[in-house]
């Protein structure tokens, strides 16, 4: 997985509260098989006019000039900038593989669902969570200043402004640590095959019937 | 100190390790999987070399892409090639990582969420979980299960357990009882509805109270499925005899001398009398009225009485906003009453309203009536190869052929459309499934959540109908 340290990029808003990943990536593009190669496909019905199919190439499709990431000013954004209950919806890590495909490093809301949240983190991807006002101001700042950037650094947990506003986010330590070295946990978790199997064969006694008796 | 929620309970006895920093490894019981989230687990699996931890905690099927015509013909009958691929790489998958598996001929498959209580595989006091959302349907046998993503499914597979932090404990507690015709369909819109689609983020919600109860296991099972649409990764319902008695002599359920120490552990699973809960809501059942989604987001739902809301009235501006977007999209004017919405489709299935029950329900409403001219489909797809079964020895098809009902083979179909079956651009459908998400049933159509009896007398009606009226 890549590291998070520290990333300034430019920002886009997504300026709607509940953005559900069925919107993030449509359900025809979840029968690849493969981890890539999302990101012509992310929030395809809103992106483009045409209805996307798997396998298509996706530069000749028809664009909808309405939707923020196909206006100039955004096309590079790198941080997302959204409204309330991001990444509701299907458990789909095609939704921050999408994201991360297309090129995002971070999604900054006011708050996600849950199963959306934690995928994130096994993606490379930080989702930050600060205040309502906060965001309000972001997306107004986003609005009025063409090619607006927020500086992230995950160590200090801080989202930072060009006029050097910071506003300070909270973040688990254990996602924290994974995100900041780029740590695999399933490799972490075998560390701890011993407390497993101790686990396992305490279990075994009080309740055998889960283990085929 | 304050007695253990359920959850509290579920938690503390799957706890491998408590780490330093407020994570902790928790071990699981159960792992469903199906075509759609696995592919890349495996193959991360197959990258690292790492072999399963422990095989028969896994069981498999396909669902999301299977055809719901033609059966017979097993993979043949997919006609996706890119569909047929997932399928296909499903079966090699389990086949080399010797996974039990119900494949497209074996009368076992069905909607993941269907079969595994089904084949008691789903048992009290189990951790469940599956690459998908809806895994928090398990939550009714007194199970703590949630979905997954499919970097975790491959943890799973590698370490049969998971890292997790403590969510909060959430009660959601309706009291008294239901009207007649008012389903656990209706109940759980009606609390997504009260507490919105984020009101349950970071809890595992317990159902309790005397409506809940009352309700069979195919109910809570409903109940629970819709937890995550109030953004509850987790829905649970103590275990009683209701539970006990539905999980007796299932396949996988345990036999003789197991069995009985089985239930005496179960028994001690529910929420003892001084647990304290970080957040509660009441709700009376019987001001519960049928319920009717009319947005894109399963909170924005009335009663079959109520009428379509007025953006202008709501003083939230995110909110208002999200209102006016949603009636475009479905095409709605404010305050048209609910009962005046015309529908293009009927879908009575989904592993949230797809089991005997279900269906029994449906039947009971078309019985005797035809599908209205108007209805370009009315669709009813069982939740499982054995539900279509039972539901045939019990003469349902008959009923809803006889009706103008269309008689299908098991999967999720129209729930999220991933095979043939979807909606058109603009096309109203009544629809027992559970997210009515824009595109979500096929792109540009209009998804209207409600149960399968007002499901079923929508079919009749042609729009919006109270079962209520049409039960005698
Ligand atoms: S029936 Fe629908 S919600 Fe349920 S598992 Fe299938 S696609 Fe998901």
């Amino acid at each position: 997985m890549r590291a998070f340290v520290t990333h300034t990029g430019i920002v886009a808003p997504m300026d709607r509260a509940n953005v559900d990943t069925d919107m993030i990536i449509p359900k025809q593009f979840l029968k690849s098989i493969k981890r890539t190669g999302f990101g012509p496909n992310l929030f395809d019905e809103l992106r483009y006019l045409d209805e996307g199919k798997p396998d298509q190439d996706s530069s000749q499709r028809p664009l909808n000039p309405d939707f923020m990431l196909n206006q100039d000013r955004y096309r590079n954004a790198s941080i997302l900038l959204a409204r309330r209950n991001f990444g509701c919806g299907s458990s789909r890590e095609h939704a921050p593989w999408a994201l991360e495909d297309y090129g995002f490093r971070a999604i900054i809301a006011p708050s996600f669902a849950d199963i959306f949240y934690n995928n994130c983190f096994k993606n490379g991807l930080l989702p930050i969570v600060l205040d309502e006002k906060s965001i309000d101001k972001l997306f107004q700042e986003t609005f009025d200043e063409e090619g607006f950037q927020l500086a992230i650094d995950l160590e200090a947990q801080t989202v930072t402004t060009p006029s050097g506003e910071t506003f300070a986010f909270e973040v688990d330590g254990f996602r924290k640590h994974c995100l900041l070295k780029g740590l695999d946990d399933i490799g972490l978790t075998l560390e701890d095959a011993d407390a497993i199997k101790a686990y396992e064969a305490q279990r075994r006694q009080v309740s055998p019937w889960l283990f085929g008796g | 100190m304050a007695g253990k929620t359920l959850y509290d309970k579920l938690w503390d006895s799957h706890l491998v390790k408590q780490r330093d920093d407020g994570s902790a490894l928790i071990y699981i019981d159960r792992h469903l999987l199906h075509e759609v989230t696995s592919p890349q687990a495996f193959e991360g699996l197959r990258l690292a070399g790492r072999k399963p931890w422990r095989i028969d905690t896994n069981l498999a099927t396909p669902d999301h892409n299977v055809p719901t015509t033609g059966r017979a013909r097993g993979i043949d009958g997919i006609d996706d090639p890119v569909s047929k691929v997932q399928v296909e790489t499903l079966d090699r998958n389990c086949e080399e990582f010797g996974i039990t598996e119900f494949g497209m001929l074996d009368q076992r498959q069905g909607i993941v969420h269907v079969i595994s209580p089904e084949q008691g595989a789903t048992l009290p006091g189990m951790t469940i979980v599956c690459g998908d959302s809806h895994t928090s349907t398990h939550g009714a046998f007194g199970a703590l299960a949630h979905g997954i993503g499919t970097s975790e499914v491959e943890h799973v597979l590698a370490t049969q357990c998971l890292v997790q932090k403590k969510m909060k404990n959430m009660l959601v507690r309706v009291n008294g009882q239901l009207g007649a015709g008012v389903t656990a369909k209706d109940v759980v819109l009606a609390i997504i509805g009260r507490i919105g689609t984020a009101g349950g983020t970071g809890c595992a919600i317990e159902f309790g109270g005397e409506a809940i109860r009352s309700l069979s296991m195919e109910g809570r099972m409903t109940l629970c499925n819709m937890a995550i649409e109030a953004g509850a990764r987790a829905g649970m319902v103590a275990v009683d005899d209701t539970t006990i008695d539905y999980v007796r002599g299932r396949p996988f359920a345990p036999k003789g001398d197991q069995w009985e120490m089985a239930v005496k552990a179960w028994r001690e699973l529910h929420s003892d009398d001084d647990a304290v809960f970080d957040k509660v809501v009441e709700l009376d059942g019987a001001d519960i009225q049928p319920q009717v989604t009319w947005g894109t987001s399963p909170e924005m739902v009335t009663g079959i009485d109520g009428m379509v809301p007025d953006p202008a009235a709501e003083s939230d501006p995110i909110k208002r906003e999200g209102i006016v977007r949603a009636l475009k999209y479905m095409g709605l004017q404010p305050s048209m009453p609910i009962s005046e919405i015309k529908l293009d489709r009927v879908f009575i299935g989904s592993c949230t309203n797809s089991r005997i029950e279900d269906l029994r329900e449906a039947a009971g409403v078309v019985k005797g009536r035809k599908v209205a001219p108007t209805l370009k489909q009315a669709l009813v797809v069982p939740g499982s190869g054995l539900v279509k079964a039972q539901a045939e020895a019990e003469g349902l098809d008959k009923i809803f052929i006889e009706a103008g009902l269309e008689w299908r083979d098991p999967g999720c179909s129209m729930c999220l459309a991933m095979n043939a079956d979807k909606l058109g651009p603009g096309e109203h459908c009544a629809s027992t499934s559970n997210r009515n998400f824009e595109g979500r049933q096929g792109f540009g159509g209009r998804t209207h959540l409600v149960s399968p009896a007002m499901a079923a007398a929508a079919a009749i009606a042609g729009h919006f109908v109270d079962v209520r009226e049409m039960m005698n």
